[in-house]
């Protein structure tokens, strides 16, 4: 009897075409090339409708037949369908006539776009056999890898730079999951990681893992479309670290467009980086399809990648989709997660802070064309990189349990904010 | 003493699964030269026509990524631990 894949027929290398079987495997023995999930579209298109999605429940697991588990999920249920936030007075801020905030600041259970990934590649690691999960994280992917084995009883180690903000490193911690602080930067965790991985027989989320684990990505770019009334956005805004969710958000786009669950427009893709750790956003601008690899210094912690593994990919959707590219400082990062949180009350991470920042200028210098409409994707939670923006929010002021202290430090303010 | 080369989960097919494989050369370049003398056919999973490395391919000697140092012309002495890991991981 044919092994029960669901909707899944094989890996296949991006590079060379050739097929694998869909194990824990993610680079082809002949190029290195990444392997990517294939799909039946045609048994999808049978099963997956607007109406049968819209009959599921809110949670990413409604388009089920797109996402890389053979079976139904067992992890991560209730992921996914965040708001989709109108953002008008953040786009009367920015200068844009139409904002939208896709708002993974508030995914279950940790609190980043990463519970997308982790759902899919630990449902698929419990397909597969595997009893102890890993990662090599800058602090979302931990904390969900540890939050999400929790859930189900699976044995996690998760690997970080040793420097993290501490609400990064609390958050894997208090799982109960094995958490390895590296004396180095991201890439540096991620080379040890892929050795490890080579090694032990462990399922890691973001190298042997990885095929099925990128795809839960696009369930992001599924729920703007249908949030929007089954429409893609002309304008996505999304931040970049390894590249990987910018490629997936088209990726889902062109996958609802096939199975003709949207109609096909012209959309632009446009990817936003720190500064301090820009290798994409730098080679995007100067007009190249290679990247020159950065020793990472932000405060945007989440995106320090300096050698991202899907730069080369991101960069050909950008020019595919004729997008564009910018990046912002540590002061403007910090901005823009104020901007967001004092228009909208949605208080972001320093990525958040970024995208923000980015879209700014991009509407400013005309990229993102003022009356158009445009989508930012908001990845993670503001509450888990304290560190960054302490001090630069105010302080409290503090005052007796005195009302006539009270009635003359505001006086001034209430006739300000009357006249 | 000789240098030691990790070999990844990929290429152990071509060095009889072997995952370490010493070398004596004295350059990054040399090394994956001896490499293709001693195990046929794993230069051309390394470097392309125009023999640079492979996108896909990050080599490191001692943790240090070789686009950081001098790429193929990076020198070895003896005891350096040389990694070379795909780069599509991570993220």
């Amino acid at each position: 009897m044919e092994k029960n894949e669901g909707f899944m027929r094989a890996l296949k290398c991006r590079e060379c075409g050739r097929e694998y079987p869909l194990a824990a495997t993610h680079v082809c023995e002949f190029d290195f090339g990444p392997l990517e999930v294939v799909y039946d579209y045609d048994r999808i298109k049978t099963s997956l409708t607007r109406e049968s999605i819209q009959s599921r429940a809110k949670s990413m697991w409604r388009y089920r037949e797109l996402l890389p588990v053979a079976n139904d999920p067992t992890v991560g249920l209730q992921v996914g369908f965040t708001p989709l936030v109108k953002a008008d007075r953040l786009a009367k801020r920015l200068g844009i006539r139409e904002l939208w905030i896709k708002n993974d600041t508030v995914n279950y259970p940790s609190l980043s776009f990463k519970d997308r990934v982790v759902s899919v590649a630990l449902s698929r690691a419990k397909e597969l056999g595997f009893t102890t999960v890993a990662c090599a994280s800058t602090g979302n992917l931990a904390n969900s890898v540890a939050a999400n084995a929790a859930s189900v009883g699976l044995r996690a180690y998760v690997f970080i730079p040793s420097d993290l903000e501490q609400g990064k490193i609390l958050n894997s911690l208090i799982y109960g999951a094995q958490v390895i602080g590296i004396k180095g930067h991201y890439d540096e965790v991620n080379r040890l990681c892929a050795e490890i991985a080579g090694k032990f027989g462990w399922a890691f989320v973001n190298v042997n893992m990885r095929p099925y684990y990128a795809e839960g990505s696009k369930s992001m770019g599924y729920e703007i479309m249908e949030q929007l009334g089954w429409h893609i956005p002309k304008h996505t805004v999304v931040c970049m670290a390894s590249g990987s969710l910018l490629t997936k958000i088209q990726k889902s786009y062109q996958e609802f467009i096939k199975l003709r669950l949207v109609s096909e427009i012209d959309f632009k893709i446009h990817g936003a980086q720190a500064t301090g750790c820009s290798p994409i956003t730098t080679a995007q601008k100067a007009g190249l399809d290679f990247f020159k690899p950065v020793k990472p210094n932000t405060i945007a912690k989440s995106l320090a990648i300096g050698t991202p593994a899907d730069g080369f990919y991101a960069l050909k959707v950008m020019k595919e989709t004729d997008g564009s590219s910018e990046d912002v400082t540590d002061d403007e990062i910090r901005d823009g997660i104020r901007m967001l949180a004092e228009s909208e009350g949605i208080f972001a991470e320093t990525a958040g802070g970024v995208t923000v920042g980015v879209a700014k200028k991009l509407i400013a210098s005309g990229k993102i064309p003022s009356n158009d409409s445009a989508v930012l994707c908001i990845t993670g939670n503001g509450l888990k990189t304290m560190d960054a923006v302490n001090g630069h929010a105010g302080y409290p002021r503090e005052i007796k349990p005195s009302l006539r202290e009270f009635e003359a430090m505001i006086s001034e303010e209430e006739k300000a904010f009357k006249g | 003493m000789p240098k030691k080369v990790r070999i990844p989960t990929p290429l152990r097919k071509l060095t009889n699964n072997e995952d370490v494989i010493e070398v004596t050369s004295g350059t990054i370049g040399d090394a994956i030269t001896e490499l293709q003398s001693r195990y046929p056919g794993i230069k051309e999973r390394l470097v392309d026509d125009k023999g640079e490395v492979r996108r896909f391919v990050n080599v490191y000697v001692n943790e240090e990524d070789i686009r950081f140092l001098q790429n193929q012309n990076t020198p070895l002495k003896d005891g350096d631990e040389i990694s070379i890991i795909p780069a599509i991981a991570g993220g």
